[in-house]
């Protein structure tokens, strides 16, 4: 008997699927492990396993000027994403929480339409639109753009956690005086903090990964580490991509694990 | 109307009565108001940056490049055998990408949803990690580990199992096999969310009544997995559709499919109205196939990404 679940289906039973389900999890998994072992390799081949061990590539990403200005101008935009879209993205999932007002589901299917709208046509129209205004190739253009994409996830994190939280809560402090502000403040914002902040981190990496917009958007002094990477990519293979990779693996498994804690708490 | 409510009703005075509605309606008004502006700056920017533009892309697409009103953009997408023949690419990238995952993804969901809480959580990570993992980064491992000097190729002339390398990188099978991984944790998460809502009492009810496991699956499990099955099959197919940087990166030029036709006909040949009418077409058939999803299922298509 298999404790879990309660079926007359021993473990043993069992062990293809097991079977099955570790390859398909070493198949997702392994690109990534390779990618960052690979990264520390003396040769310019890439060799796995490395025969040589060196953090040369690292070198040349830290020491290249124009990596390190890509990398900064991607830094500032996804800082400036996080701190547009998470006041914005939570106070519309506030409003749709109420379930009031009278075009609710259009609402909905507005704020996440960049999920569903492919992005490429995104990409392009947001250029065309640019072109007109003058915004192409500029710092603000790609954080609005980005911001954008990033609403649909904090709207959707913030969302899921004021379902679970009790807005009565709210409405008695505002019975007890307080002001709107302070009763959201003080009584709601610290019980649905810790999503408010999931949604600010999800923000924060679908900026920083983002390559489609960016790659019409961005150009010149703006060119973000995603579309260098990209164009890297086209010409030839540079290892000193492999040691990029391995950075944004690292902030990927950081910002989730922080994810992870947050929303354990919540 | 009795005596003792007409009484009433004088006391309270019809006038009475209507101030007060009529300061419950104002106020309900206000809050609607102050719901609004909560909503104004994000929804302005959607309009701004997403509706606005791909309406006047549409808007383009009706016209030919002397300017007037005409479908020559989208007669062309039945005429010029180049179109025809990046719609066939794609389509059959799409059928393939999601039966792969599918193939790949159900045993997946299926282990996941049977392990213990821990176990499963466990393994969840190596779900949920690519899925954060920047596109580029994993196309760009994938490119490193097919090429011909990589790792597959290395491996396997090693072991004596092929003399030449295979081409796998900068052809189709790297854009499958490429996409497949990305697009993997799409089917799996929605599948395994709607295999943990199964009740395990109807599984046990069925082997209780005598059904061999393989049966119970196949006749209680499974049928009660199709609609999750079905989410996660509509979003990976749509998101193939309209993919863009692993074939531009991995089909060596070779794979042309359609948002690449789109990047190129705008990008290097400015051909706006042409780039839209394909941007069009592909929102038409996503949109359609995400309404007829939902249509028959009556599920949000969204719900996927609240889980990542």
């Amino acid at each position: 008997m298999s404790g879990d679940i309660g079926l007359p289906i021993s473990h043993r039973q069992r062990l293809w699927l097991y079977a099955l389900g570790g390859l398909v999890l070493l198949f997702l998994i392994a690109p990534s492990v390779i990618i960052v072992i690979m990264s520390f390799s003396d040769s310019t081949l890439l060799q796995f396993p490395p025969q040589q061990w060196s953090l040369r590539w690292y070198q040349s990403y830290f020491q290249s000027l124009e990596w390190r200005d890509a990398t900064i101008v991607s830094v500032k935009v996804a800082v400036m994403t996080v701190l547009v879209a998470t006041p914005l993205g939570t106070a519309a999932a506030y409003a749709i929480n109420r379930g009031t007002l009278r075009f609710n589901g259009t609402i909905n299917a507005l704020l996440t339409a960049s999920l569903i709208i492919p992005v490429i046509l995104i990409g392009i129209g947001t250029f065309f639109l640019y072109a007109r205004i003058g915004l192409n190739n500029t710092l603000t253009g790609l954080v609005i753009a980005h911001t954008v994409q990033a609403l649909p996830l904090v709207v959707l994190t913030v969302l899921s956690g004021l379902r679970s939280y009790d807005m009565n809560q709210e409405r008695v402090a505002r019975s007890l005086g307080a002001g709107r502000i302070a009763a959201f403040w003080q009584v709601t914002m610290p019980q649905i903090r810790f999503s408010i902040v999931s949604g600010a981190l999800f923000a924060f990496i679908t900026s920083f990964d983002e390559v489609v917009v960016s790659l019409f958007i961005s150009g010149g002094e703006t060119t973000t580490l995603t579309r260098r990477m990209f164009n890297a990519l086209r010409d030839q293979i540079d290892p000193t991509i492999a040691a990029i990779s391995t950075c944004l693996i690292v902030l990927s498994v950081l910002l989730l694990s922080v994810a992870q804690i947050f929303g354990r708490r919540r | 109307m009795s005596a003792q409510s007409a009484l009433l009703k004088e006391i309270a005075g019809p006038a009475g009565q209507n101030l007060n509605a009529q300061e419950l309606r104002a106020d309900a008004r206000r809050e609607q108001l102050r719901l609004l502006a909560l909503l104004a700056p994000s929804l302005f920017l959607v309009c701004a940056i997403i509706i606005v533009p791909i309406g006047w892309l549409f808007w383009l697409s009706l016209f030919d490049e002397s300017g007037a009103l005409s479908a020559a953009n989208y007669a062309r997408f039945f005429e010029q055998a180049s179109y025809i023949k990046t719609f066939i690419t794609t389509f059959k990238v799409a059928f393939i990408v999601t039966g792969a995952c599918v193939l790949l993804g159900y045993p997946l969901a299926y282990m996941l949803s049977q392990l213990p809480r821990r176990a499963a959580s466990i393994c969840l990570i190596f779900v949920i990690l690519p899925f954060w993992t920047s596109v580029l980064v994993r196309t760009y491992a994938w490119l490193v580990i097919l090429q011909r000097k990589g790792l597959i190729n290395s491996w396997l002339i090693d072991l004596g199992v092929i003399s030449q390398p295979l081409p796998l990188a900068n052809n189709f099978a790297g854009v499958v096999i490429g996409m497949t991984h990305i697009l993997l944790p799409f089917l799996v998460l929605p599948l395994y969310a709607s295999m943990k809502t199964i009740d395990t009492d109807c599984l046990r009810a069925g082997m209780n009544l005598g059904a061999s496991p393989a049966a119970t699956f196949r006749q209680i499990f499974f049928p009660l997995s199709l609609p999750g099955l079905a989410s996660g099959v509509v979003i990976v197919f749509v998101l193939c559709l309209g993919f863009f940087v692993t074939p531009a990166l991995m089909g060596g030029g070779k794979v042309v499919m359609w948002a690449m036709r789109m990047e190129q006909t705008t990008s290097l040949y400015s051909n706006w109205g042409a780039g839209a009418a394909l941007g069009v077409v592909l929102l038409v058939v996503t949109l359609a196939l995400l309404g007829l999803f939902q249509w028959l299922l009556g599920a949000r298509t969204t719900g996927v990404w609240s889980s990542r």
